[in-house]
């Protein structure tokens, strides 16, 4: 056993290699934010430089971040709760009430996120155009649903599926109707995988690009749209731009390591239960 | 007052017929257990009676009012699950009220509802617990207070101990009978365990592909089983069986012979049997002994299964059939041994070619059917009980 325990110190080396690895974009456009942009470009790279915060004073003028900032949450929220209130009841229906096509709609449900987004880029924004949508929270909180439902979905029908069937037969012979089964004993049951869905979700709808730059110019634009701003035809200025991007991922990598265990704790819901 | 009813009750799923056709009627304060082996379709007939399963037709009756498209909790039952089925996010008084909370009933009253239940089933210190952090056998009494706390008619249970180890299976069994004894209501249980069905039982409806097979006390089942299934299913270890041939039919009874040429006459009434006609001889191992005095065949130890109080030996007889044979504990027969085996013909059962019994010539005296509503059969009506069997056996039956 100890033999067999020395030959692995190498594991966590590795792992901490990894993560360092996959880190270090961030780490690097975090303290390029904090340069000049003369030092930002220098070669060989800087690591170690006098840190100023003259690019995030300089961001802020010519953009207001706070509005940017709202746009993602109100879509990001809205997106979320919207995907939620439409997946629930279709997980629900799925899960316990299963007909002979339930499989087949659930796998054409997700090959719909197979298509590249581009595809259908051209009739999406006429059909925003036409109907009013064209940079508006409102539209982009339907699209952002729309793109996200299929996982959702996914998610909570697999974790309602975890519910044993005889704990929904208990609280129909206690007279629960269809509303009070789902309300007082299926969503706290599965609650840890709802709420890590919610935070999918929300990271996913927050980091969307594609959409939020074709569909917004100003009054709608998300934290995406503010960080594409800062790429110019007359060039890029690096620094700008990792303050921009810092300050955009920001908050959601606080939102995520806040609420990582639950995060986890609904993504490994059925295998440690 | 609390009956069920079941009147030609049929499931079907898709081409599947699950229940063909059952009758029965459930008499207030009776314990039934529906027992057979595993897909027989028992489950599924207390659901529908619960009303999780659809009925495809006949009728379900509780209290003489019809039932069928009633909801289940509108149909006065209660029932006890397998996994006992608890609320895991909720206290053990949470999920004991949690009908009452449904139905409007204020806090108070849930809470004292609850805590009045508890006390019958010992669960007062658990009442703030949740279902993890309790055993099995405390889980299962509290499945069994949640369906208290509703008060119902009739209480249902579907294999309510087999997730509990053997002892406590046994202590559960006991405190399920005593339940019964001072609440006397009407309860209806499943089980595959014969002996469970045996030990709680007023009646037992033994099921066997969607049919039932016999309805009767569990003595009654024991004594005069009413075909080959019902005799090999009820008694552990199970009825041996021995292809004979009859040789004679008098008042008395009819004789066969056995392979080895010995015959014994077996007190059954003279009916369907002619001389020369083939039969099947059934005989409990209890019922046999190792004894040289008259034997009435010889045979060969195969195995010996010592079970402290009883030994079983299984026995190879003449005409090739293995006999088990539960002797005393003391027995010192071992493997290889030739031993004579003695049949008495009185305890004999016999069935005639196609697995019925012929019946017996005199029932036995515990076999008779019990239970608070109907008075104790007399020998007339036992008598009819024979002469016209009733509709539940004219469904055909399923072949074994």
């Amino acid at each position: 056993m100890a033999t067999k325990q020395s030959h692995r110190w190498w594991i966590p080396l590795l792992g901490w290699l990894v993560a360092c690895l996959l880190f270090f974009p961030i780490f690097w456009m975090f303290i390029t934010s904090f340069k000049t942009e003369v030092a930002a470009v220098a070669t060989p790279p800087q690591l170690f430089f006098r840190p100023t915060l003259e690019n995030y004073v300089a961001v802020q003028t010519r953009a207001s971040y706070f509005n940017f900032a709202w746009n993602s949450v109100v879509i990001s929220l809205g997106a979320t709760i919207l995907s939620l209130l439409l997946a629930i009841p279709a997980a629900y229906a799925m899960s316990f009430f299963p007909t002979k096509r339930t499989k087949s709609t659930l796998l054409w449900m997700l090959s719909t996120k197979m298509l590249p987004a581009v595809g259908v880029l051209v009739p999406i924004y006429i059909l925003a155009r036409e109907t009013g949508l064209l940079d508006t929270r409102i539209g982009l909180v339907i699209i952002y649903t729309l793109i996200n439902l299929p996982i959702v979905v996914w998610m909570i029908y697999s974790f309602f599926k975890e519910v044993p069937k005889e704990i929904l037969e208990a609280d129909r012979m206690d007279g629960a109707s269809t509303y009070q089964e789902l309300v007082h004993v299926l969503m706290p049951l599965a609650l840890p995988g709802i709420f890590s869905t919610a935070l999918l979700s929300i990271i996913l709808s927050w980091n969307e690009a594609f959409w939020s730059l074709n569909l917004t110019t100003f009054d709608a634009a998300p934290l995406t749209a503010f960080i594409a701003s800062f790429s110019s035809p007359q060039g890029l200025f690096w620094a700008k731009l990792s303050a921009a991007s810092s300050m955009a991922i920001a908050p959601i990598l606080i939102f995520g390591w806040v609420s990582q265990r639950q995060l986890v704790r609904g993504l490994t819901f059925g295998a440690v239960k | 007052m609390s009956t069920v009813t079941l009147r030609d009750i049929h499931k079907t799923y898709i081409d599947n017929e699950i229940i063909k056709g059952v009758d029965l009627d459930i008499h207030d304060r009776e314990f039934v257990v529906f027992v057979g082996p595993s897909g027989c379709g028992k489950s599924t007939l207390l659901r529908m009676i619960a009303g999780l399963e659809d009925i495809t037709s006949g009728d379900l009756l509780v209290d003489g009012e019809r039932m069928n498209d009633v909801p289940p909790d509108q149909r006065g039952l209660a029932m006890v699950f397998q996994t006992y089925a608890l609320y895991p996010h909720m206290t053990v008084a949470e999920n004991m009220a949690f009908s009452l909370r449904l139905a409007g009933v204020s806090k108070e009253r849930r809470l004292e509802r609850a805590r009045d239940v508890a006390r019958i089933l010992q669960l007062e210190p658990l009442l703030d617990r949740k279902p993890g952090k309790l055993s099995g056998g405390q889980r299962q009494r509290v499945a069994i207070g949640r369906a208290l706390v509703r008060n119902p008619k009739v209480f249902l249970f579907d294999e309510p101990l087999s997730n509990l180890d053997a002892s406590l299976r046994v202590q559960m069994r006991i405190e399920l009978s005593g339940l019964h004894e001072s609440l006397q209501s009407t309860m209806i249980y499943v089980t595959h365990d014969q002996i469970e069905a045996m030990t709680l039982a007023d009646k037992i409806v033994v099921l066997q592909g969607g049919v039932v097979e016999q309805v009767g006390s569990p003595l009654e089942l024991y004594h005069h089983p009413r075909n080959l299934f019902v005799a090999g299913f009820i008694g552990s270890p199970k009825m041996n069986f021995l292809s004979v041939q009859t040789t004679g039919v008098q008042d008395s009874g009819t004789t066969v012979r056995l392979p080895g040429d010995a015959t014994i006459t077996i007190p059954v009434q003279p009916r369907t049997l002619m001389a020369g006609d083939r039969a099947t001889l059934g005989i409990r191992p209890e019922h046999l002994r190792i004894d040289a005095t008259n034997p009435t065949l010889m045979g060969e130890v195969l195995v010996v299964e010592r079970l402290g109080g009883e030994t079983y030996l299984y026995v190879k007889v003449a005409g090739g059939e293995t006999f088990i044979v539960q002797t005393d504990g003391n027995s010192r027969a071992k493997v290889r041994d030739r031993v004579p085996v003695t049949i008495e013909g009185s305890v004999c059962h016999l069935f005639d070619g196609e697995g019925q019994a012929i019946p017996k010539a005199e029932r036995h005296p515990l076999s008779l059917t019990r239970h608070p509503e109907v008075p104790l059969h007399t020998e007339a009506t036992l008598e009819q009980t024979y002469e016209q069997p009733t509709h539940l056996h004219e469904v055909p039956r399923q072949a074994e």
